[in-house]
């Protein structure tokens, strides 16, 4: 039990550090808290049900069609909402409010389309047979969900540290004002960031169904904070904090679920809040605390 | 305090207490007008701690539902009176604030996602059906003994009074402008002689007791309620959204907000929820974008002095 408990940890912690990624580039390229992000994986979600659906699209494909679609939506988005939202006295607060403005739109406009209901693909869109790994066995969608998560994962690292507009962005997340300075085209590489981070959203979100069960247009909330509490264990605006978070996260939620499940749904808030206290930084972060 | 200060006071309190006392006689709707207490005493809440401190309250309805289970455990379990279980509701409250007080020391987002988790924290917790015996679990509280419409309606203006005089006396008074200075620069306020850490634990505790009060003023009010009504995410947003929009670290600011937003979301949010929701996240965006220090900061621009 406690075998399976850890490995199903471990495909779950890989699936939530892609739920959490976006939302931290976005908070390290921008210092702003975009608390629509939830809602962003919720459409991904939508999009992926309709495709497979109406075309028996496979997820995997919705994935890196919404990826796209949200890349595309993000940049001229970024240019309506942050730009003057950075010059505004306390970005980083209005941020919060700004983007959960963004969420109820977002919501509201999702449940007056396509209606309230949840919607879920079957489990048979990821592969039928059941996998075998360590003696343990898994539905195939957990281990497919969790090898495209760490996929995603691995292509934004490669993205970061191995492509030239991957360096400006985390030049532009080491300090905005020297990059800026040095005729980096700040606005730029923040606009493809943020379409990237809601691109890595929807992408989590085509899993979704799988992971987390039925997603209906109300789900945004609660998959923000789930984001919110993977990236803060990490530490904010750290990449690789998010899948050390993601891991720590999904290892914590299963054995909690196996051991304690009545207080099971307790522990991300819990974890958050501790986290903060003891770290406020997060695992990996450097110093953040003021006064 | 100035005389001009101390006749400004007494002015708002006494207008604001007789609109509230004598609107049930103009206007049918009791429950309604309760709501619009509600959301005053909680935007002055908000603006307590954000409009002086800085401090975001996101999850500000942590203390609210702390005041309605504190009152509904004194009523069920103690079998006390509503006026001790009204103290008994703020002390819950305060309580609460005291066990957060530590997260006072994370500041910006931090803060503020920290309190939201708290608040979903202290909702699932009592709303755990493993606590059934003691706060009757998802299934809500029922306190049919205590139900008197009137009554609480009255202490619901009393809260309401009380707690505007406190925001008064953050504006006025030496100890609002300490902490607005600490709000600004801490440092600095510091080094004038400012002790930080005590003037934001007062700010951030006065706030717990008027929503803790105001909270269990609900509970007394409703006498029937469910942990998703009192732990609503709900409040928290709409509080911070009047206080907000009226214009925080000011007295009457946070007022308009509610008459001006609340008032809206009842004439056209009951018909059509989803399409006021659209409205309502547009408008919030939009006051963001182009108003982010609300309708007092317009009135100003305009000439208009807003207490």
């Amino acid at each position: 039990m406690l075998a399976y408990a850890i490995l199903a940890g471990i495909l779950f912690g890989l699936y939530f550090s892609l739920v959490g990624l976006g939302l931290n580039l976005v908070f390290g390229v921008m210092r702003i808290v975009n608390l629509a992000h939830g809602d962003f994986v919720m459409l991904g979600a939508l999009l992926a049900g309709a495709l497979y659906g109406a075309y028996a699209i496979s997820p995997v494909l919705a994935a890196v069609i919404s990826l796209i679609v949200f890349i595309i939506i993000g940049f001229p988005l970024y240019y309506l909402l942050v730009p003057r939202l950075l010059q505004a006295p306390d970005p980083e607060m209005l941020s919060i409010i700004l983007f959960f403005g963004f969420s109820q739109v977002i919501e509201s406009v999702t449940t007056i389309v396509a209606g309230p209901s949840e919607r879920s693909i079957p489990g048979r869109a990821m592969g039928t047979q059941p996998v075998h790994i360590l003696g343990q066995t898994f539905p195939a969608a957990w281990v497919w969900s969790a090898v495209a998560s760490a996929i995603a994962v691995l292509l934004v690292f490669l993205y970061l540290y191995r492509t030239r507009v991957g360096r400006l962005t985390r030049a532009v997340m080491a300090d905005r004002h020297e990059a800026l300075a040095s005729g980096i085209d700040v606005g730029r590489i923040s606009g493809l960031a943020f379409g990237i981070g809601l691109g890595l959203a929807a992408v989590a979100g085509a899993f979704a169904p799988f992971m987390l069960g039925g997603i209906s247009p109300a789900s945004g909330v609660s998959l923000t904070i789930q984001s919110f509490t993977v990236i803060i264990v990490g530490s904010l605006g750290s990449p690789l904090g998010t899948v050390l978070g993601g891991l720590i996260y999904g290892i914590s939620i299963m054995l909690m679920q196996t051991y304690l499940s009545s207080w099971a749904a307790l522990l991300p808030y819990l974890l958050l809040i501790a986290i903060l206290l003891v770290r406020p930084s997060g695992l990996l972060g450097h110093e953040v605390r003021h006064a | 305090m100035p005389r001009s200060a101390l006749r400004n006071s007494l002015w708002i309190l006494i207008s604001l207490g007789l609109v509230a006392a004598l609107a049930p006689l103009a206007y049918a709707n009791q429950l309604l007008l309760f709501n619009f207490i509600v959301f005053m005493v909680l935007a002055q809440g908000v603006n307590i701690l954000y409009g002086f401190t800085g401090y975001l309250p996101f999850g500000y309805v942590g203390f609210f539902g702390a005041g309605a289970y504190g009152f509904a455990l004194a009523v069920m379990h103690l079998h006390t009176g509503p006026w001790v279980a009204l103290g008994a509701g703020a002390l819950a409250s305060v309580l609460f604030g005291c066990v957060l007080t530590p997260l006072l020391r994370l500041s910006g987002a931090y803060f503020a996602i920290a309190n939201l988790a708290a608040s979903l924290a202290i909702a699932e917790v009592v709303s755990n059906p493993a606590l059934t015996d003691l706060t009757q679990g998802p299934y809500g509280v029922s306190l049919a003994d205590t139900f008197a419409p009137t009554l609480s309606y009255g202490a619901a203006v009393a809260i309401l009074l009380l707690t505007t005089a406190c925001v008064l006396v953050l504006r006025y008074a030496t100890l609002g402008l300490a902490l607005q200075a600490v709000r600004d620069d801490p440092i600095s306020a510091a080094m004038a002689g400012i002790p930080v850490v005590r003037t934001r634990i007062l700010a951030w505790l006065l706030s717990a007791l008027v929503a803790g009060l105001i909270g269990a003023n609900f509970a007394w009010y409703v006498s029937v309620f469910y942990p998703d009504n009192v732990f609503s995410p709900d409040f928290s947003i709409f509080a911070l959204v009047f206080a907000l929009f009226g214009g925080v670290g000011t007295v009457l600011g946070p007022i308009l907000g509610v008459l001006l937003l609340y008032g809206l979301y009842n004439t056209i949010g009951i018909s059509a929820p989803q399409y006021f929701q659209l409205i309502y996240g547009l408008l919030i965006m939009v006051l963001v974008l182009f108003l982010p220090n609300g309708l007092a900061s317009l009135l100003r621009r305009w000439g208009i002095h807003v207490i």
